[in-house]
């Protein structure tokens, strides 16, 4: 069996790769795929800590099911936002945007 | 042993696909490579047996957000796919690689000093049923899930709506 220690230093892994994603991209929907793999990070700890430690409980597979559609809809609007972002600004950077409103 | 080789492959494609995922300087090319680390997490969602769960991070994730992003790409950044490249100062990476990999280093220090101990080998192999993870979903006793349940599909409502809203055109006066 695979030791509970991998599937956290996967996940540690992959959490900091999104970390370092997220503050070193300046484009929005590249920050946004980094959040992704952020939170995929942290799916792969909650089903790992609720099968290889908990296995009675159901709580950590709830959790990444409900943080999977979370995710879905966070992105949805992330888009929306981004998509009038870039009608107003001519821009997808984040450095572009200084006004909350023209 | 066959588990081991399988979380290896399944490993090193989630890092890989990751790591060229942010050092890519084409947002396509990101898509692309975080569409392999969603298939990559779903495989280890099959390895450690939860097949409902590998399913919706198929259907939802690689089904439906990586194709949001796709149609947000071909709306947003048409100059970004012809060929320009994202700018990144040199000084703003080799900093923020050395902030991660300090964080790295305390989160696993702290991970190697908490000692967990698995007691996998006290179940039984078996994936949860179909007629568990249902019962548990819409029961009201507890560890079960009616609350959050209702309580995301309003949340998916009340997105679609912020959706609409925010990303229509405004007539022009």
């Amino acid at each position: 069996m695979v030791p509970v220690e991998c599937y956290f230093a996967l996940s540690a892994l992959l959490f900091f790769i999104g970390v370092y994603g997220f503050v070193t991209r300046r484009n929005l929907i590249a920050m946004l795929i980094s959040v992704e793999l952020v939170l995929n990070a942290v799916d792969i700890n909650f089903a790992a800590i609720n099968r290889l430690l908990y296995p009675n409980g159901m709580e950590g597979m709830f959790m990444t099911l409900f943080v999977i559609g979370v995710a879905a809809a966070e992105s949805a609007v992330a888009i929306a936002i981004i998509i009038n972002v870039y009608r107003n600004f001519r821009s997808d950077n984040v450095d572009a945007i200084t006004n909350l409103k023209r | 042993m066959a588990n081991i080789i399988m979380f290896t492959i399944l490993a090193v494609v989630i890092l890989g696909s990751a790591l060229l995922c942010v050092t890519t300087t084409r947002i396509m090319r990101a898509a692309t490579f975080m569409l392999f680390v969603l298939f990559g997490v779903a495989g280890i969602y099959f390895l450690l047996d939860y097949t409902f769960l590998g399913a919706a991070q198929i259907s939802v994730y690689a089904g439906g957000v990586t194709m949001i992003y796709v149609f947000a790409i071909q709306l947003v950044s048409k100059r970004t796919l012809q060929g320009m490249v994202e700018k990144i100062k040199t000084s703003r990476i080799v900093g923020n690689s050395l902030v991660c990999l300090i964080s790295l280093l305390v989160v696993s220090a702290i991970l190697l000093k908490a000692g967990l101990v698995s007691n996998f080998s006290a179940v039984a192999d078996t994936e949860l049923t179909m007629k568990q993870i249902g019962t548990a979903l819409v029961g009201s006793d507890k560890y079960e899930y009616v609350l959050p349940f209702e309580f995301i599909s309003l949340f998916l409502l009340a997105c679609i709506i912020g959706g609409l809203v925010v990303s229509r055109k405004e007539e022009s006066k």
